[in-house]
């Protein structure tokens, strides 16, 4: 014997917690919520539990728009195991105007040679009928007919 | 010895964290244990946390749950995958290097998200064991029956020990279960795991924990009566259950011993989730419960958060000396099914 396989399952019953449950409600209603923190007033999205700067408990809710400036990316040549998406592609970490954090979005609607640092996008959600307590709302981010952004303005982001 | 003492403990316990996660339940604890210390997380020399992914589901929460304490600008920082109470040890060990005078040691963990009698199970040797998927309550269960074979102790005694954990959870307000029982009542409730009766077994419990340490005069500058760690001491019996005799703890006793436990204990506080598990740790520990004040505060059988009840066990003990409520304490923490493993710390208050 070389082996065994020793099947496991557990089933959880998730609490996202109270900002990110803030998020989440937002997102089924096409609205992008974060969450400042008092003590830095930087804005996160989406929340967690905390700041992580900071440690301490995040402010009111803020809401933030869905464009923003891809202040970097990768393009992707190799598919993941199970996963099945046209190649190449690009994945964007995007800083939605209002946020002080970015969030990983694909970029389409450019060929990927053309993507750039700084690049102004904004979100493509999926049809409303299907919004659901979920990031997943927005399908990708395409680019906006805007100049880029100066690298000044989020060089912290990196 | 380096001398090393508790000098500030905030708890909190609910039976079931519905809105919050794991970060917004401890967040304020960490600010309550704090407090009293005017000290702030970056003050901290070194932090330490005790938790398990497997509670949460969730590989890699206990680095989310450093958000509560804010790492920025770097904290020098560690985890374990066990009770609140391995950290601390951790931190006292590296509060004997010398160099830094405080540490902050926190646990978490939320048992009600999951199923924790599967969840502690994948804690089994994998290959003979864990594939039966025996519970928690099971495994316990087995212990008990092995301690009654015995015959030194009867199901009168389990019940001996619920009542008077209920009856000084009273007093506590992290208690889940409190009140006055009658001890033959209890032994006329319906069996749930022979010779368990559900009262004989946990609550299912979420919760945080805090412990700020201190060393030297560092401790009598932050605390007006510290808790001082005289002896801590951790021992591991074989992992194959049927390897050692369930009915007696030797890896406590050893423990004990190494801690220094000797005789004069005012107070108490031992982390058994079951009743007999109780009785095995007073024994092996040498306890008298005419001299000691066993689990003032109702123990695990009254609140049980999973991976945060043995750090509590320390910090209610101090608590107690900081107080002024006794003099000479031992805590005790349990990880690993059917007590596997077992740390032991005495604690004396200032003189």
């Amino acid at each position: 014997m070389t082996g065994i396989v020793t099947p496991i399952r557990l089933d959880y019953r998730y609490t996202p917690g109270t900002a990110a449950s803030g998020f989440l409600h937002g997102m089924k209603v096409g609205r992008l919520v974060g969450r400042r923190c008092p003590s830095c007033t930087k804005v996160y999205l989406p929340p967690r539990g905390g700041c992580p700067m900071c440690g301490v408990e995040f402010g009111a809710e803020v809401e933030v728009k869905d464009t923003g400036t891809m202040v970097t990316f990768a393009i992707v040549n190799v598919n993941f195991a199970n996963r099945v998406v046209e190649l190449p592609y690009v994945t964007a970490e995007v800083a939605f105007d209002g946020a002080d954090t970015t969030t990983m979005v694909l970029l389409k609607g450019v060929a990927p040679q053309d993507a750039r640092m700084g690049m102004r996008v904004q979100a493509h959600w999926i049809p409303e009928a299907e919004w659901d307590f979920s990031l997943a709302n927005i399908d990708y981010v395409v680019p906006l007919d805007e100049p880029d952004a100066d690298y000044e303005s989020f060089k912290e982001l990196l | 010895m380096r001398e090393v003492a508790v000098v500030s403990y905030a708890q909190h316990t609910s039976r079931r964290e519905d809105l919050r996660n794991e970060v917004e339940m401890l967040l304020p604890v960490v600010r309550e244990a704090l407090a009293p210390t005017g000290l702030t997380t970056q003050d901290m020399g070194f932090t330490c946390s005790g938790s398990s992914d497997y509670l949460a589901g969730q590989s890699f929460a206990f680095v989310q749950a450093l958000d509560a304490v804010g790492s920025w600008p770097p904290i020098a920082e560690s985890h374990v995958e066990m009770d609140g109470a391995f950290a601390l040890y951790e931190a006292w060990v590296r509060l004997q290097h010398g160099d830094i005078d405080t540490a902050l040691v926190y646990a978490f963990g939320k048992s009600s998200p999951g199923d924790v009698g599967r969840v502690l199970s994948l804690q089994l040797d994998p290959y003979l064991v864990g594939p039966l998927w025996p519970d928690a309550v099971s495994l316990a269960a087995l212990q008990a029956q092995a301690l009654l074979a015995g015959g030194s102790f009867s199901e009168k005694d389990f019940a001996r020990v619920v009542a008077r954990s209920r009856r000084n959870a009273r007093d506590n307000p992290h208690a889940q279960l409190s009140g006055d029982h009658d001890e033959a009542a209890l032994l006329d409730e319906p069996v749930w795991a022979d010779p368990l009766r559900k009262h004989d077994c946990p609550p299912v419990s979420d919760g945080a924990a805090v412990i700020v340490l201190a060393a030297g005069d560092r401790a009598r500058d932050l605390c007006a009566r510290p808790a001082w760690i005289r002896g801590i001491d951790h021992r591991i019996d074989v992992q194959a259950l049927g390897s050692r005799d369930l009915a007696t703890s030797t890896s406590t006793r050893l423990a004990g011993q190494k801690a220094g436990i000797g005789k004069g204990i005012d107070i108490a506080e031992l982390h058994a989730p079951f009743s007999h598990q109780e009785l095995i740790v007073s024994q092996a520990l040498g306890l008298d419960e005419n001299k000691t004040s066993i689990n003032p505060s109702g123990g695990a059988l009254a609140s049980n958060p999973v991976m945060v009840a043995g750090l509590i066990r320390i910090g209610e003990a101090a608590r107690r000396l900081s107080a002024g409520e006794g003099d000479r304490a031992v805590a005790h923490a349990t990880s690993g099914p059917c007590l596997q493993q077992n740390l032991v710390c005495v604690l004396e208050g200032e003189k």
